[in-house]
């Protein structure tokens, strides 16, 4: 095709992205590293996650989050493997996991956990009624990492699903073909095969997980701060986004750290696609 | 036949775990009370007053509108990106791409304080000429076009990378303009992209909050943040009525769409 | 000879209620080179799967050296597959994909290693064992196949038109080394095509299936010289088959022409089917043959000169060393030996199983 005219039209798209997503970036960088008196250069805002509030938060969120990703890798896995399974699965049924729910907003979504879990709601009664202890876990941790699960769980189904469908059956027949059983198959074959999917749904649940601050509000009855609560304050409330941008900096080491490791695994963005 | 029935039944669970919120949410739409607490009877008291409530029914206007136009604009610059992406050379187009998919990998919160900042040192430069940034629609709609770029880009690419170069040649080939031959030859290769893309952009406008948080003024809401406001107040019951209605029709919409044969989307 | 290694006896297997394969008989001798051969869909594959255990049939069974092995697992099956599309595992290098049946097996590390330096030389592969399968040709990639195959020492090896990826010099070339590796290894092969060429040179026994049906067995030369049916001889090289009558032993009509042959026993004024191969289609002055005709085509071949003659309203396919130009009138010669009769099918499973037994 010809090329300077195509070039022309990527220009609105360059100018975009300089304007909306590179600069607003280093904005982060200038506001994180300067005093917010005297605009001087200095670390304190980044230290500042070296406060016991700040620091607990960090680690709290690192740490639900993590717990969140392998809850989502354990429930997707299976489901991928059976969806990948299946001869026929209609485009329809990824349209069902991943993108009808968004139709119902976000955050009553979320806000609908609140009603079920509570003391006298669906599950308990549910629960009550096979004779099972009650689940009390609204406003606690356990809660939030419900939420977590629940609202990306289709972030880690979608890779893996997607690099499971891509594997040539005749390969798997092959593997049984020279003797292996069905763990040695998935052990050597299939696992290696998908590791490009789990990689990228580990980012894709990681990431959003360990920097929400809508789900902790909403299900940590606004008692537990996670590291997105602190800075969220910061810009909203407290009004100080040299602290806000430094701690996000300090969030950006494991945005950057997951993605470097995400880029590595899954050259052509493929996993992710839908 | 058992390994069946276990993988059937932990499909429906995991089914289950997606979808009963946003029953419950129908559920609590019909529900009397006005606490989400309680069930006391059915009604369709909210289905009528919501329509009666002008900050619910403004935020919906707000929602839609940007919703609409975010999808719009970053389909058009999301697909002509793509064609010049497509005819770059390799390292540059890998540097574009890196640059173009960050709203999509980075954290919402992170790109909604960034976008936030940017918006207010612009506004600090223009204060000088006598102008001013308001954070409202427009600071709304620009965050918007700039989290969906990426969807549609990852949409339309794949398409583009499939489509065969020699019919495009060939329609030069045969005395077509090359803007007819785009729109002729190409254009229909990439569309089923183009589309899933939009709707794409479409529904992650609809379900922000956390971009939309960060870049609006007071006194602009969508839906998500009029709902974060009520949450602290208790949700107004008119507001599950808007959202299974709007739940259903799209649902209605999809359903309808793929009835219709030669609508197959393939991915 | 020597004695049946597999025995398929009333399979029969349908997808989704279309029938594949009905109610097949077949044994593969030990140390035979013995090719599936027909069009696609002719059931060909589904047989060489349900040898390998990647197919169950609806009903009949496969039995291996004396063993029913119809339910067995492919991986408990002691025969190893080389596939359409290779199937190299992708993220593992060369060596890795030889040694996985091998490390499956928990076979010593000095063993396995012995094994992928045999097995890399005799497919002439040295040396490649750090190589990915992407950044091998197809033909190497298809000799890496065999070679994680063979390295199992299976009894049988089950090839699935193993070629069909590969262009015509590399396919003639694989030819010659399927052979020669046939001979070093001593073992059966049961192979799959539908290039008619590949399994007359390779073959010590072809079967000819259409439609779920086997059509016929034999040597290349039989089925080649002797076809049982229009549709082996139509499959089988170029032919001109034309409608018969014959009228009695060694003395059947052509269009109108009576022409004597050698073959007897059909009865009299029986309607047949006539083969007759195009290099056995001889030309010469015009009266000089039983048909008059005139040239209407003339390729040439290289080896020969392919022409088209038509005599008595039918256009003969001729091949001939001699040239004669378009236009020029011949006369039609075949030596009564050349001429194949053969029984017109009455049905289709007629067709099929008049030629069922071996």
């Amino acid at each position: 095709m010809n090329n300077k005219r195509n070039r022309l039209l990527g220009g609105p798209f360059k100018v975009w992205t300089i304007a909306f997503t590179v600069s607003p970036l280093f904005l982060i960088f200038y506001y994180g590293f300067t005093s917010r008196e005297t605009g001087a250069f200095t670390l304190e805002n980044i230290l500042a996650i070296t406060s016991p509030v700040y620091g607990k938060a960090l680690l709290l969120a690192l740490g639900l989050s993590l717990v969140s990703t392998v809850v989502c890798l354990v429930l997707a896995y299976p489901l991928a493997m059976i969806l990948a399974g299946r001869k026929s699965v209609s485009s329809g049924l990824i349209v069902m996991i991943f993108i009808i729910p968004m139709w119902m907003n976000f955050l009553l979504r979320t806000l609908a956990w609140q009603t079920l879990l509570e003391k006298t709601g669906v599950i308990n009664s549910v629960l009550s009624f096979f004779n099972l202890p009650s689940l009390n876990i609204i406003n606690t941790p356990w809660a939030i990492v419900l939420g977590m699960v629940y609202n990306f769980l289709p972030f880690m189904l979608l890779p893996i699903y997607n690099t499971l469908s891509k594997i040539d059956p005749a390969i798997i027949n092959a593997a049984k073909d020279l003797g292996a059983g069905s763990v040695q198959t998935f052990a050597r074959i299939i696992f290696p095969l998908s590791l490009p999917g789990v990689i990228s749904g580990i980012t894709m649940v990681f990431v959003p997980a360990l920097t929400t601050f809508v789900i902790s509000d909403l299900l940590g009855g606004s008692k537990i701060l996670l590291i997105g609560n602190v800075i969220e304050q910061q810009f909203k409330q407290v009004n100080n986004w040299n602290v806000g941008s430094g701690l996000s900096l300090v969030l950006m080491v494991f945005i950057l750290i997951s993605m470097a490791v995400m880029n590595r695994y899954d050259k052509d963005g493929e996993g992710i696609a839908l | 036949m058992i390994k069946k029935t276990a993988s059937r039944v932990y499909v429906a669970l995991i089914f289950i775990l997606l979808y009963a919120p946003i029953v419950t949410l129908i559920v609590l739409s019909f529900n009397a009370s006005r606490s989400r607490a309680k069930w006391r009877g059915f009604t369709l008291e909210w289905y009528f007053s919501l329509f009666e409530n002008r900050q619910i029914m403004e935020a919906l206007y707000n929602t839609l509108l940007v919703a609409f136009l975010s999808a719009l604009l970053a389909t058009v610059i999301g697909t002509a990106a793509c064609i010049a992406l497509n005819s770059m050379k390799k390292r540059r187009r890998a540097f574009w791409m890196g640059l173009a998919n960050i709203p999509m990998l980075n954290a919402d919160i992170v790109t909604g304080i960034s976008l936030m900042l940017i918006f207010i040192a612009l506004g600090q430069f223009l204060s000088r000429f006598g102008m001013g940034v308001t954070f409202g629609f427009w600071t709304v709609l620009i965050g918007h076009i700039t989290f969906n770029i990426p969807y549609v880009i990852m949409s339309v690419m794949p398409k583009l990378k499939q489509t065969n170069i020699s019919t495009y040649e060939a329609a030069l080939d045969l005395g077509a303009s090359p803007v007819t031959a785009f729109f002729k030859t190409v254009f229909p290769d990439i569309l089923p992209g183009v589309l899933s893309g939009a709707l794409m952009a479409f529904t992650m406008s609809l379900d922000d909050f956390v971009i939309t948080h960060f870049v609006k003024g007071p006194g602009f809401d969508t839906l998500s943040t009029k709902i974060y406001t009520e949450v602290k107040k208790g949700i107004k019951p008119e507001m599950y009525a808007l959202s299974t209605l709007l739940f259903v029709t799209v649902l209605l919409l999809l359903v309808l769409s793929n009835r219709r044969p030669g609508t197959k989307r393939t991915r | 000879m020597s004695h049946k290694l597999i025995d398929l006896t009333h399979i029969s297997k349908s997808f989704d209620g279309q029938m594949v394969l009905d109610d097949m008989n077949l044994y593969i001798r030990e140390n035979e080179f013995l090719t599936l051969l027909g069009p696609s869909g002719c059931g060909k594959t589904t047989t060489l799967r349900i040898i390998g255990g990647f197919e169950h049939p609806d009903s009949g069974q496969v039995i291996f050296d004396g063993k029913d092995i119809t339910n067995l697992a492919p991986n408990k099956r002691q025969l190893n597959t080389v596939f359409q599309r290779y199937a190299l595992f992708p993220h593992m290098n060369i060596a890795e994909n030889i040694a996985f049946g091998l490390k499956i097996k928990k076979k010593s590390k000095a063993y396995i290693q012995d094994k992928i330096k045999y097995a890399l030389k005799l497919v002439n592969l040295e040396g490649f064992e750090n190589r990915m399968p992407d950044s091998l040709s197809g033909g190497q990639q298809q000799r890496i196949a065999i070679a994680r195959a063979i390295v199992n020492e299976p009894k049988v090896l089950l090839l699935d038109e193993p070629l069909g990826a590969l262009d015509l010099k590399l396919r003639q070339d694989m030819q010659y080394e399927l052979i020669r590796l046939k001979n070093e290894l001593g073992i059966t092969f049961v192979y799959v095509t539908h290039d008619q060429e590949e399994a007359l040179t390779m073959s010590d026994t072809i079967v000819v299936m259409n439609q779920g049906y086997i059509q016929q067995i034999g040597t290349p030369e039989d089925i080649y010289n002797e076809p049982k049916n229009a549709f082996v001889a139509d499959f089988i090289g170029d032919s001109n088959i034309l409608d018969g009558l014959m009228i009695k032993d060694r003395l059947v009509n052509i269009l109108g022409t009576d022409f004597p042959c050698v073959d007897t026993g059909f009865g009299q004024n029986r309607p047949v089917d006539v083969v007759i191969r195009p290099e056995d289609v001889e030309l010469a002055q015009p009266g000089g043959g039983l048909l008059d005709g005139v040239v209407t085509h003339l390729i040439f071949k290289g080896v020969h000169y392919e022409m088209e003659v038509t005599a008595s309203g039918f256009e003969w396919l001729v091949h001939s060393t001699g040239m004669y130009p378009v236009g020029t009138p011949v006369g039609i010669r075949v030596d009564p030996f050349n001429i194949q009769i053969m029984e017109k099918p009455q049905s289709k499973d007629e067709e099929a199983a008049a030629s069922d037994e071996q």
